[in-house]
């Protein structure tokens, strides 16, 4: 090897371990296959549809219910998480009590059960005459099917997204920088608030971003317990289905479109804020 | 603030950290914690602060009885071994987050704080660097930050954990004489923990030995070095030998030899005493009545030769050989396997019973 | 003040006090029980509403267990299709450096940031009727879409990244060092993989085939796109269900639901054995 050989730019470091060519290879053919193919059709397909159709459908009136449906339930039920997420992890990470180990791993349930589980079970639970929508009927609340159901389905599927990106950072919080706050003259209050959840904060926030992400797109769990009446509670998901069962594939194309547009915008969001967060205070 | 330490006693679930501990340091004093690991010194370090609460025992700030009084309101610097900087704040925050949370009856003004921030920062040697984040500094810069932040209440006395336990050799021994300084600067009562005693004694005006959750002795790096008051301090200190020897008739034999070294005036004629000597505190003699023994090792210590020497010369019974070190001229005819004689000049007896 | 303060009361400055403590629990598990063990309770109490009779009964009911068997069937090609490739991609990923490595593993994630109704309209897109490649197929008598073939794409895809996420860091940690030294004494590429790599690996590549798994096994959204919905041939488990519930058949739907309960609980267990046990795959890791 000559000098020039080994400044040139290269793609790749050299390496005695064998098998590179060939696992990069399949993955890549596999990738290919399975994910980027498809999702090219999709895009492909929209791309066909033109400015004027893809405008039509996206502005249609129910589209943009459906939108704001998912987008806002979403929404609430991330901040309900984050909240709540946080305490959780706070009583499972620092507190001692029966059972604790138990609830820690149930935390990850709505990973592991089938949504369209999920979905039945919580409908049942709180329809007006279930277990726990029975409270709300003599104060004329109604859970399941209006918009609340929604909210309650998405905080199922969203909570271990906060409590698992959370729990490993407050773990590690050195319980010397509490008392160093103590020493300081800080109340528990004030060692709260402005020393543990601010440094919390980009933990708190890509758990949040994540329960977001995966509450837009969620489907089965949502189904049983929205009620699913146009303008009011129905997802867009719900309406991509629908569309397809009318065999209007452009209108399903173009509101999935939008739908994964937003879902990157998201991703790109909670990589810059782990980026920031890294460069920045040294940790996620 | 003179700060005094009244029979203290800690237990952790029925453990004895600290076992009936007294101390008096005085207002301005540089005092160090010294002792291995396990022997309750940063117990100590974290009663003083209030971060615990002794299991029986006062302490008292001045005259005043602090041992009831809350870790905020005992207004002590408080350094940590891991530092424990606030991570998400900048090293400006972090130095003014002691002013920033008192109540607003108390709370200087704003632009106050930023000039005591900045006031601070010079001290430690570290402006310029008021936005950066703790993670974007060196180990020594941290440390110096957490100094600062600790400062910034202007505390009544200032405690160190290991302050520079985490550091690498050479950072160590800068921070170290700057500390000094620093300490001579501002004048505060400061009390750090080591288990380094060389830190110790270089840095402390006075050294706490402690060793079990007990105070061993309490004095100059002098006091300690010369003069140990007790065989764990002869041992922990500086390097040294130990032999066990008997009394008889004011000399000290060993092996049932006298060795040419009187017991006068130290304790009861007769009886079992161990014998601590320093390995430069011994003169080479050709004499019956001295130890002797052959050369096993020899190695060469900056200026100095050490001799390793089996003095047992094949008489310990039960077979366990005693082996001293003693420190020989760079001249002398020392060849391994050769035989030894030698006497301490210096030495302390601890009798036993 | 200070007479009042006794030793009893003294408490570190990183506790709360005993009653703050208990409220913020009771907060907590209030939380989990009404979002998390409710729903799970319910789901065995529905199932047995009437009885241990009925329950057996729409277990072994004919289109119930073809469910079943057509659920097990995917199960069983898409989490071995995902495993080679998950060992694959963490072996080029985590062994080498290359550019391009952080695009290639945000890409491998994407499955997870996609809707699963977007997941099947792909395919829907690819083979149904009104696109090139499906009446082409369908010419050669090759049925993908509303068949078992479109029904196995759609769980490889939403299932896809579950065993290079785990391996992926993982192998990462390890870095390339044993394998290195493997190969200096003269083992093979494939010698160093299963008996240096491979075993080092297992609890982790275990971790990711079980969660790989039970979501295969469970998804819902993606597979009800593409499988036509036809009783007794492309209905799995939660498709089952959810015909099952639509037809008011509750107790029936939450029997076979509960199946599918048992099947995460089991995973679960797993999982929380792996983690104790070895620490498995990156237990603070994120998982979806």
């Amino acid at each position: 090897m000559t000098k020039t050989a080994t400044s040139r730019w290269r793609w790749k470091q050299p390496s005695i371990i064998p098998g590179f060519g060939l696992t990069l290879g399949f993955s890549l053919a596999y990738l290919s296959l399975i994910i980027l193919i498809p999702l090219t059709g999709l895009v492909w397909r929209t791309a066909s549809l033109g400015w004027g159709q893809f405008f039509s459908i996206l502005f249609d009136e129910r589209t943009l219910a459906a939108l704001y449906i998912s987008f806002g339930t979403a929404l609430i039920a991330a901040v309900v998480n984050a909240v709540f997420g946080v305490l959780i992890c706070w009583i499972l990470v620092r507190y001692d009590f029966p059972g604790r180990r138990l609830i820690d791993a149930m935390v990850d349930l709505p990973f592991a059960l089938p949504t369209a589980v999920a979905g039945i079970a919580l409908a049942s639970l709180y329809a007006p005459k279930g277990w726990i929508g029975a409270f709300f009927t003599p104060f004329d609340i109604r859970i399941a099917f209006t918009p609340i159901g929604i909210v309650v389905a998405l905080i199922f599927i969203g909570l271990p997204f906060v409590v698992r990106t959370v729990q490993p950072v407050m773990e590690e919080i050195d319980r010397e920088v509490e008392e160093a706050a103590a020493t300081l003259g800080a109340n528990r209050f004030q060692t709260i608030f402005k020393v543990l959840l601010p440094g919390l904060a980009p933990a708190v926030l890509t758990g949040f971003a994540l329960a977001f992400a995966r509450g837009v797109g969620e489907y089965g769990s949502v189904v049983f317990i929205a009620g699913n009446i146009p303008y009011v509670s129905e997802i867009a998901p719900l309406l991509i289905v629908i569309r397809l069962e009318e065999f209007n594939y452009a209108g399903a194309t173009a509101v999935a479109t939008i739908m994964l547009a937003i879902s990157f915008a998201m991703l790109l969001v909670i990589n810059l804020i782990q980026a920031w967060s890294r460069r920045r205070y040294g940790y996620v | 603030m003179d700060v005094t330490i009244n029979h203290i006693r800690k237990e952790f679930a029925r453990f004895p950290a600290l076992n009936d501990v007294s101390l008096d340091i005085r207002s301005g004093e540089l005092i160090a914690l010294l002792g291995p690991s396990g022997s309750g010194k940063t117990t100590l370090l974290r009663l003083i602060a209030g971060l615990d609460q002794p299991t029986e025992g006062k302490i008292l700030f001045g005259d005043e009885d602090a041992s009831h009084r809350t870790v905020q309101e005992r207004n002590v610097g408080f350094v940590f071994q891991s530092y424990a900087l606030f991570r998400h704040m900048t090293v400006a925050e972090n130095i003014a987050f002691g002013l920033k949370v008192r109540p607003s009856a108390t709370r200087p003004p704003k632009a106050e704080i930023r000039k005591r921030v900045a006031d601070l920062l010079d001290m430690v040697q570290l402006t310029g660097l008021d936005k950066r984040y703790p993670n974007q500094l060196s180990g020594g810069q941290r440390q110096r930050v957490a100094l600062a932040r600790a400062m910034a209440i202007e505390p009544r006395i200032l405690l160190l954990d290991e302050p520079f336990g985490a550091l690498d050799a050479k950072v160590r021994k800068e921070l170290r004489r700057w500390l000094r300084e620093f300490h001579d600067r501002t004048g505060h009562t400061t009390v750090f923990v080591t288990h380094d005693q060389e830190e110790a004694l270089e840095l402390a005006d006075r050294v706490v030995v402690m060793s079990q959750g007990k105070i061993e002795q309490v004095g100059t790096a002098d006091d300690v070095y010369d003069r140990p008051g007790s065989p764990f301090v002869f041992s922990f200190i500086g390097s040294s030998s130990e032999l066990p020897v008997t009394l008889a008739g004011g000399g000290v034999r060993f092996n049932g030899r006298p060795i040419g070294i009187g017991a006068a005036g130290e304790g009861p004629v007769d009886g079992k005493a161990r014998l601590f000597f320093r390995p430069q505190d011994v003169v080479l003699m050709d004499a019956a009545d001295a130890l002797s023994g052959k050369v096993t090792a020899c190695r060469r210590l900056a200026g100095t030769r050490i001799a390793e020497i089996d003095i047992s010369n094949g008489e310990a019974k039960g077979g366990k050989p005693h082996h001293v070190e003693i420190e020989v001229p760079l001249d002398a005819p020392v060849t391994l396997g050769a035989d030894l004689s030698f006497r301490p000049t210096r030495w302390r007896l601890f009798f036993e019973g | 003040m200070s007479k009042s303060a006794r030793t009893t009361h003294f408490r570190n400055p990183a506790d709360e006090s005993p009653l703050v403590k208990l409220l913020l629990i009771l907060i907590g598990l209030a939380f989990l029980g009404f979002f998390l063990f409710l729903p799970l309770v319910g789901v065995f109490v529905e199932a047995f509403r009437k009885g241990a009779e009925a329950y057996v009964e729409a277990l072994v009911e004919p289109d119930a267990v073809s469910a079943i068997k057509l659920t097990l069937l995917v199960a069983v090609i898409a989490v071995p299709l995902n495993l080679v490739f998950g060992v694959a991609a963490a072996w080029a990923i985590a062994k080498f450096e290359f550019k391009g490595k952080a695009f290639l593993t945000t890409l491998i994630d994407l499955p997870f940031s996609i809707s699963p109704v977007i997941s099947g309209l792909v395919y829907v897109l690819l083979f149904g009727s009104q696109s090139v490649l499906g009446p082409w197929l369908k010419s050669y008598g090759i049925e993908i879409l509303f068949a078992v073939p479109g029904i196995v794409l759609a769980t490889v895809f939403v299932t896809f990244p579950f065993v290079a996420r785990e391996l992926i860091p993982l192998m990462q940690d390890q870095g390339t060092g044993d394998e290195e030294a493997a190969l200096s004494l003269g083992a093979s590429g494939w010698q160093t993989f299963w008996f240096v790599t491979l075993p080092n690996i297992k609890w982790g590549l275990l971790y990711g085939v079980l969660l790989c798994n039970a979501r295969a096994m469970g998804e819902f959204g993606a597979v009800s796109v593409v499988s036509g919905h036809v009783r007794g041939l492309t209905n799995t488990m939660p498709l089952h269900v959810e015909i099952l519930y639509n037809e008011y058949n509750f107790v029936a739907a939450f029997a076979v639901a509960s199946l599918l309960a048992a099947l995460a609980l089991v995973t679960l267990a797993l999982k929380t054995l792996l983690e104790l046990r070895f620490g498995a795959g990156g237990a603070g890791g994120r998982r979806h």
